[in-house]
């Protein structure tokens, strides 16, 4: 390949090393108005009255509205394809402002004005008289009998929603008839249980930039918002809906973005934006949201609890297992159940046991922060839960946790339910290189019978990972491609850069199916809505996965005009041309030894049927991991034209101008599983109750890298983000639903002091699904980092540490508990 | 509530009317349009918006306006060469892929910058402390360190110590 | 934008206390990075600053002729920590100071002002208060001094009144000589960190009494020669006794304190009994008050306060005795 898998540097890097790169907030104009969003001070209640007007005497102040102005209109905020059967549409639960005060800091009111010091002086007069119910901040208190329903027209409880997934025999049978037949199969002195209560923190994403937009209705009548989001398209729809305008007379900007995490999936205060500068009779309103606001007004991780149950043989067989787990929603539903249903899922699916699985689940509405889409969408949660009770499991039968995972993780071919199939399967690999790496047969040797207060453990934690959402939920995605006259090209998407690395890897498939060098390659990162052809955006890991394919498909598309041009000016048929470098060239007969896999090429051809395999089955056995997947049939011969002057030619000719464009819609059925591990040897200073982690080491199976140094870059973010995941990171709120420590001293995301070096590997096996043998690499990184920390400290001290995050404070209880300190 | 203030920024001489109310990060972006002074939090414990201030580092959230008269302040626009070449250290954070979303980045070049100043070289572990008071969510660090090595660390082959 | 209604650049300390007099809603700024935090957060907004911010002769680090260290309130901690003074006479203030935020509030903020905004998480009142620190105090009625162990009032309350203006922090040379110290912060994370607690425990070893005729407990290292003290040090530790010993902490209590009775327990010691890290251990939690908050448990802060007490015993003990210390003992 040419451009595919080079490390080619990001086209944004210049643009952001400069500081020219230009975020939401350094677009607003001289002239734009300040608005701050007024949040209730109790936990869950009802606004009575709001009386503004000592606070509209306050210089400067321009407008206030309250939730007793806003539309009656309420309106879904996930960043989701939108779905066009009714049942599967997100849930609809709050308005622009909320009378109903569902958690501390709902948002009841919006103050517009000259500056922020007239919005905080009119905050502090606003006269706000509340009826007060008991705050339910937990799941316990939301489910206890007698708890006030957060949305009582929607659900009679606080139950947003339960599902229970089964497989195997489970599906038929319970976990007390799996239990005897095993008896009967095994004997039942050969078998042995493990329990366990598994609990995830809530967190916040903690993108850099805050959650911010400014918005003006254009001399066309459009509401025009400029916002950092992931989702432009998505965003489009959601402020039409809250609104009540058509979409057409909506316009969103996406600049760039200093970070999303997935909070930026969903629609936060953009809609509220858009009403404010109407309310302001056009005027440009900037609503930039404090830290604090980020921090638990936008979106949140889930906090989860898992009760779950084993049973296993004595020589370390898995047989079945249950999981009852509640996910503490918050106050609103925002991507509803879907990512308490991913929980359930991998937790399912990630081992395999004999006689399945049983894996029940269920989101908790309560007066806290709501929770939404965070990097990995559930699947950090589930594969704690998962292998917390692996290596529980292990200590318990004394078997190896590798040696376990080896025998009992999900197979080469593994088909979901839903039909997602493990195509390139490496997750025994992964863990095989990991193990190597970290040095695991001597360190679990080593690291027996340990005494004294400090003490080393190694642990380690697997993980599978869905490319996208497809068959859940729509894939599609469209690009176009543009020849400029100097034989460049522009490509337009509206799959979003939001720091990792999309608007380069683009570039690069751009050239590799055009033939243009990427230099020559202008992707437009700006989203604009009227503009910019459709794509959801960015989320679930899909983008070079699904976007990709847009991309190839349009650049095919793209290519072939040009060479049917090129045909027409040489006089040549164009099945006898190829461009490379810039160049159309002969086209010669493909050499032998270079010839591409078929499989390589399904990706454009989804109704081919497709067989499952593993690295054993490929044609050169592991060596096969290397091969190929070019996407310009033959090789060059002889330059015969520069593209330049195909494209002089092909604009300004007088006989045949022709503007060579090429737009297309990609709608991706397909879909794939990306997996690794983490493998973590750290040091714990009991009497402290301090982790130090010596070395840690994620490994990667996400196919073919587009571009390796960025694909590093992104998992080294990933494993900083599990390592705080792991140890310090948790929103705290008190009884009263307060939230403590809502800002970046409180909440403890790790400093560059708190994290070690950050070791990678990545296995480049072809996916037959990806475009470029690519599968899904943004949000795994973050996945395995927590229990593989988790399972290291289970190693070095012998206490199971079954709650997130592992704080100081958490570790000395534990180990005063066992008496080690 | 404006006053004028004379300061100097990115090489240029300023006279400003400023509210007295201002900080310097609201100076900076909304008077000067120098936007690579990002604010991440407003109350200093991110980074995002890190200046020089006669060569030294400050968040400039935090930094009353009215401190700088007479002052002479860097920020990431000063960096570049007149003809537009990258400073060796925002050359390392290409090369290194030290960016990612790019909002921390700016704050990060500029203690990088301050660093540069010293004179010295740094191990591997000092430049963590160096770099500490900033929050960077995307790179875990790795990068950026190595960015920074690459400027003002020990030599690899040295092994940093 | 900060919500003030006025801002004062005072050019002097006379200025600044005449301005802060004549103003009932006026409050000192130096460093920032407390004070506009708090605005920022609704306290005490509309009100006047007065800026001690360019006031060149609270800058720096002297030194008396008595041996007095002189340290300038608006010194940040960034120069306070690479002042070569400091570094020489007490280093263990400069590795404080160094541990608070991050570099650039390290840049900003003031060793003034982490005094003066009365927290007991305040990185360097555990090594203030081992140093018997004077603060100088100057108002509109002059000027008086408040040994920093008399200073804290209460959380976030200390005896300087609004018009009055830390000038100076003095540290007598008897408070330095010859000692060693170690402070250490416990935070959840390496840096931008609140203490969850601080401890410093400084020691000063000497002969014992049979070799040197001087009974323990003496104070009077203001006079002794430190080129002396080392070569007594070098004489190996089992001769060597606590003649003096400070215990200081931040958290452990709504203010910060110090652990006399603990001190006048360990002071005479030999330093090579390895019972005094147990002995600290053990009697430091009979002088703190930590509580209990959403930042941590009193439970947890009291195993903190006692491991702590351990670890920075013991590295005082090794800045002085250096590895020999080592072999003797079997603590920590």
């Amino acid at each position: 390949m040419e451009s595919v898998g080079k490390s080619m540097k990001r086209v944004d890097a210049r643009g952001k090393v400069t500081g020219e790169a230009r975020y939401a907030n350094d677009l607003k104009p001289k002239n734009c108005l300040t608005a701050k969003v007024v949040h209730a001070t109790i936990a869950n209640g009802r606004v009575l009255s709001i009386d503004t007007s000592e606070a509209e005497k306050v210089p400067g102040v321009v407008k206030i509205v309250t939730c007793f102005d806003v539309p009656d209109i309420e309106f879904p905020t996930a960043g989701h394809p939108w779905s066009v059967e009714p049942a599967h549409q997100d849930i609809a639960d709050r308005k622009l402002l909320n009378e109903r005060v569902r958690l501390y800091g709902d948002d009841i009111a919006a103050i517009v004005a000259t500056d922020n010091v007239a919005c905080e002086r009119a905050e502090r007069l606003l006269k706000i008289s509340y009826e007060e119910y008991d705050p339910i901040v937990t799941v316990d208190e939301a489910l206890s009998p007698g708890a006030t329903p957060l949305h009582p027209n929607l659900r009679k409880d606080n139950v947003l929603l339960h599902t229970s997934f089964r497989s195997g025999e489970l599906g038929e049978i319970d976990y007390e008839q799996a239990k005897e037949k095993a008896a009967q199969k095994y004997g039942a002195d050969q078998l042995l249980e493990q329990t366990g209560v598994y609990k995830t923190a809530r967190i916040a994403h903690c993108h850099i930039e805050l959650a911010t937009s400014w918005a003006y209705v254009d001399t066309n009548g459009k509401v025009t918002v400029t916002s950092s989001t992931q989702i432009p398209h998505i965003m489009r729809r959601v402020i039409s809906q809250a609104l009540g305008w058509p979409v057409g007379k909506i316009r969103v900007i996406k600049p760039y973005i200093g970070g999303g995490f997935g909070n930026k999936q969903d629609i936060l205060y953009e809609p509220l934006n858009a009403y404010l500068t109407i309310a302001c009779g056009g005027r440009p309103v900037e609503l930039e949201i404090s830290r604090e606001e980020c921090m638990v007004s936008t979106r949140t991780r889930h906090a989860v609890r898992g009760e779950v149950k084993a049973l296993y043989t004595r020589d370390g067989k898995l047989l079945a297992r249950t999981m009852d787990e509640y996910s503490n929603g918050g106050a609103y539903a925002s991507h509803g159940h879907a990512i308490t249903a991913s929980i359930a899922t991998i937790f399912k699916d990630l081992y395999h046991d004999e006689y399945g699985c049983r894996s029940d689940a269920t989101t908790v509405y309560t007066s806290s922060a709501t929770a939404g889409a965070m990097r990995a969408y559930g699947v950090p949660q589930a594969v704690f839960i998962a292998d917390c009770l692996v290596d529980d499991i292990c200590a318990a039968g004394g078997f190896d946790p590798l040696k376990f995972r080896m025998d009992n993780c999900v197979g080469a071919g593994f088909s979901a339910s839903n039909g997602i199939t493990y195509y390139s399967y490496s997750m025994k690999e992964c863990m095989r290189r990991g193990a190597e790496a970290i040095g695991w047969e001597e360190k679990r040797k080593a690291y027996e019978g340990q005494t004294g207060p400090v003490r080393h453990g190694v642990g380690m934690s697997i993980f599978m990972y869905k490319v996208g959402v497809h068959p859940i939920s729509l894939e599609t995605s469209s690009a176009r491609m543009i020849l400029n006259q100097d034989g460049s090209m522009q490509v337009e998407l509206s799959a979003t850069e939001i720091g990792q690395g999309a608007d380069t890897v683009f570039t690069q498939m751009a050239s590799e199916i055009t033939g243009i060098t990427p230099d020559r390659v202008y992707i437009v990162s700006t989203q604009d809505t009227d503009l910019s052809p459709f794509d959801t955006g960015a989320y679930a890991s899909r983008q070079t996965f699904v976007t990709g394919k847009a991309v190839k498909k349009c650049g095919i598309e793209f290519r072939k005009k040009i060479l049917d041009y090129a045909s027409y000016m040489l006089d040549r048929p164009a099945e006898e041309l190829m461009i490379w470098q810039n160049r159309i060239c002969e086209k010669l007969p493909e050499d032998e030894s270079t010839k591409i896999d078929p499989a390589a090429v399904w990706a454009d051809f989804p109704d081919v049927d497709f067989k499952p395999f593993d690295l054993k089955d490929l044609p050169n056995g592991e060596d096969s991991i290397l091969r190929d997947t070019g996407n310009i049939e033959g090789r060059p011969g002889k330059a015969l034209l520069d593209m330049k002057d195909l494209a002089q030619t092909a604009f300004y000719s007088l006989s045949r101008s022709e503007h060579i464009t090429a737009e297309v819609t990609s709608h991706c059925k397909e879909n794939s599983f990306a997996s690794g591990c983490s493998f973590v040897d750290l040091t714990v200073d009991m009497p402290l109750g301090k982790v130090k982690i010596n070395r840690i080491i994620n490994v990667h199976d996400s196919g073919r890298l587009i571009n390796p140094q960025l694909a590093q870059a992104q998992v080294h973010g990933g494993m900083a983000m599990g390592i705080g995941y792991a140890l310090s990171e948790e929103l705290l709120y008190d009884a009263k639903g307060r939230p403590l420590n809502d800002n970046l001293l409180d909440f403890k995301i790790p400093t560059a002091m708190d994290i070690p070096d950050l070791e990678t590997i990545f296995l480049e096996l072809d996916d037959p699904m990806g475009p470029f043998g690519n599968k899904a690499l943004g949000e795994p990184p973050v996945i395995s980092v927590a229990p593989a920390i988790r399972n290291a400290i289970l190693n070095a001290t012998g206490v199971a540490m079954n709650e997130l995050p592992m704080t100081p404070q958490r570790l000395v209880e534990a180990f005063k508990e066992k008496g080690l300190i | 509530m404006l006053q004028i203030i004379n300061m100097y920024v990115n090489g240029r001489r300023e006279e400003l009317a400023v509210d007295i109310r201002e900080s310097l990060l609201e100076t900076l972006r909304e008077r000067l349009n120098l936007t690579s002074v990002k604010k991440g939090c407003g109350v200093g414990e991110c980074g995002a918006c890190t200046v020089l201030v006669d060569g030294v580092a400050v968040d400039a959230c935090l930094y009353l306006t009215m401190w700088a008269e007479g002052k002479h302040i860097l920020t990431t626009e000063g960096l570049k060469s007149p003809t537009g070449e990258l400073n060796p250290i925002q050359q390392a954070f290409v090369d290194e892929a030290a960016v990612q979303c790019g909002f921390c980045t700016p704050g990060l070049i500029m203690t990088a910058v301050e660093l540069m100043g010293k004179g010295r070289k740094y191990t591997r572990e000092e430049l963590r402390k160096e770099i500490a008071g900033h929050l960077c969510r995307c790179t875990g660090y790795e990068n950026i360190l190595n960015a920074l090595e690459k400027v003002v660390g020990y030599p690899k082959e040295q092994g940093g110590e | 934008m900060y919500d003030i209604e006025r801002y004062i650049e005072a050019v002097s300390v006379e200025d600044a206390i005449q301005h802060l007099k004549a103003d009932p809603d006026a409050s000192v700024i130096s460093g920032g990075t407390d004070v506009l935090v708090r605005l920022r957060s609704g306290k005490g907004v509309g009100g006047t600053l007065v800026s001690i911010h360019e006031i060149p002769e609270l800058h720096g680090v002297d030194r008396l002729l008595d041996g007095t260290l002189v340290i300038g309130p608006a010194t940040c901690f960034s120069d306070l920590a690479k002042d070569p003074l400091i570094r020489s006479c007490v280093p263990y203030l400069g590795e404080a100071v160094e541990t608070v935020g991050g570099p650039q509030i390290r840049n900003m903020g003031t060793i003034g002002g982490n005094l003066c905004n009365g927290a007991t998480s305040a990185d360097s009142a555990a090594v203030m208060q081992t140093l018997n620190a004077r603060l100088v105090l100057q108002g509109p009625d002059g000027s008086r001094e408040v040994p920093v162990t008399e200073f804290y009032l209460g959380p976030g309350k200390t005896v300087r009144r609004r018009d009055e203006i830390l000038t100076a922090i003095l540290i007598e040379a008897k408070d330095y000589l010859g000692f060693t110290g170690c402070y250490i912060k416990y935070g959840k994370r390496k840096a931008m960190e609140i203490a969850t607690l601080g401890c410093c425990v400084r020691v000063k070893l000497g002969p014992a009494p049979e070799d040197s005729g001087e009974g323990p407990g003496t104070e009077n290292g203001g006079g002794q020669d430190p080129a002396a003290l080392q070569t007594q040090n070098a004489a190996g530790p089992k001769s060597r006794i606590i003649r003096d010993i400070r215990i200081g902490y931040g958290v452990a209590a709504p203010t910060p304190i110090r652990c006399y009775k603990t001190e006048n327990l360990l002071r005479g010691r030999s330093a090579s009994d390895p019972s005094i890290y147990e002995l600290i251990g053990e009697h430091v939690l009979e002088e703190v008050q930590p509580r209990s908050s959403w930042r941590a448990s009193k439970e947890f802060r009291l195993q903190l306060i006692a491991e702590l007490a351990r670890r920075a015993l013991r590295e005082a003990m090794l800045s002085s005795l250096g590895n020999s210390l080592l072999d003797q003992t079997s603590a920590g």
